[in-house]
């Protein structure tokens, strides 16, 4: 399963969710597929992803889904320990791992050998954590809380760069939040 | 005395969510921050996820600050830098200084001497408010945060503690 097909799939579930995405190719391929004001692309701030979804979903009530990687999961493991530690039910935190560092250059990270993401969410305390590995998977599984570890294909689609400024990211989201 | 002050000038700013790494300084404040039922409060396992979770919190519609030591500051500047100022996304620090007067710890003071010339490389404001005047300061800088779509710092040294 290619990664730009899972996020499509998520994308295509979801009604008025907040989603919180990845950097790079993750956002752009989000961004590609279909732009909504329900999206908050990340432009830096690498291994942030879940991070700022758990303070969104700590600060409103609307379910917020993170769209994260495995590299930038493994840059901030600390975060599925206070993401079990609080467990809020409108926080689902979808991992799309390739098993590499696909922005630059797909550099292999350590879910391509020997570290399972699920197993240390589990470890972390993360009651919720699924995994999955097709179309009809990623379907069911983006409607649950806690986090769904996705395995996609290494890759990217060939999606130009996002041409919004990033306070005009972060002002459309708040206004979509806001109601206003 | 000096962790009720901060914690009362927090509560005048209308924090309402806080993230944080400990330090021995500040235990009060965060033992008063636990406790209070009006304010989200979230111990993190490292600084730069606790600017991460206030960003989140921001863009939900709180008034987030990070508590934490001034070590935490260098483990912070990425997210600081391409998060908090990229985004224009208030944030209120409150940092305990350590490594500065009156330090015995050694490993304390090469952060110490570092943080305010970091904090100005990164454009970010900072205050050093003493017990009767940080009722004042920390409104003040939480203000001037959203105003200005930064993080502000508050820097609190071990004479605030005293």
């Amino acid at each position: 399963m290619k990664r730009i097909s899972a996020i499509e799939a998520i994308a295509l579930e979801l009604v008025d969710e907040l989603v919180i995405c990845n950097l790079g190719y993750p956002s752009r391929e989000l961004y590609a597929l279909k732009d909504k004001v329900t999206h908050f692309y990340m432009l830096g701030s690498m291994g942030l992803a879940s991070s700022i979804g758990l303070g969104l979903a700590m600060s409103q009530p609307r379910k917020v889904v993170v769209l994260d990687g495995d590299g930038s999961l493994l840059m901030n493991l600390g975060s599925l320990a206070t993401i079990a530690n609080h467990a809020p039910e409108n926080y689902l935190l979808v991992v799309l791992d390739n098993q590499c560092y696909g922005s630059t250059g797909c550099q292999l990270t350590a879910t391509s050998r020997a570290a399972d993401l699920a197993a240390i969410a589990t470890g972390a305390g993360v009651c919720d954590v699924r995994r999955a590995s097709t179309i009809p998977e990623v379907r069911s599984g983006v409607h649950g809380s806690g986090v769904l570890v996705v395995t996609v294909d290494s890759g990217n689609a060939d999606v130009p760069i996002i041409d919004m400024e990033p306070v005009e990211i972060k002002r459309r989201f708040m206004r979509e939040i806001a109601g206003v | 005395m000096g962790s009720m002050k901060a914690y009362r000038a927090l509560k005048k700013a209308g924090i309402d969510f806080v993230t944080s790494v400990p330090c021995i300084n500040l235990g009060g404040l965060l033992d008063l921050l636990e406790s209070d039922p009006e304010i989200v409060h979230i111990p993190v396992t490292r600084e730069e996820e606790g600017v991460g979770i206030c960003a989140g919190a921001y863009l939900g519609g709180a008034n987030p600050a990070i508590v934490m030591q001034n070590s935490g500051l260098g483990n912070s500047i990425n997210a600081l830098a391409s998060l908090s100022l990229l985004y224009r996304m208030p944030l209120l620090m409150v940092l305990s200084h350590r490594g500065d007067l009156g330090e015995q710890i050694s490993a304390q003071v090469p952060m110490g001497q570092l943080t305010p010339g970091l904090l100005d490389n990164l454009g970010i404001p900072w205050y050093s408010p003493t017990p009767s005047d940080v009722d004042m300061v920390i409104p003040g800088a939480w203000m001037l945060a959203k105003t200005a779509g930064l993080p502000v710092a508050i820097l609190l040294g071990e004479s605030f503690w005293i």
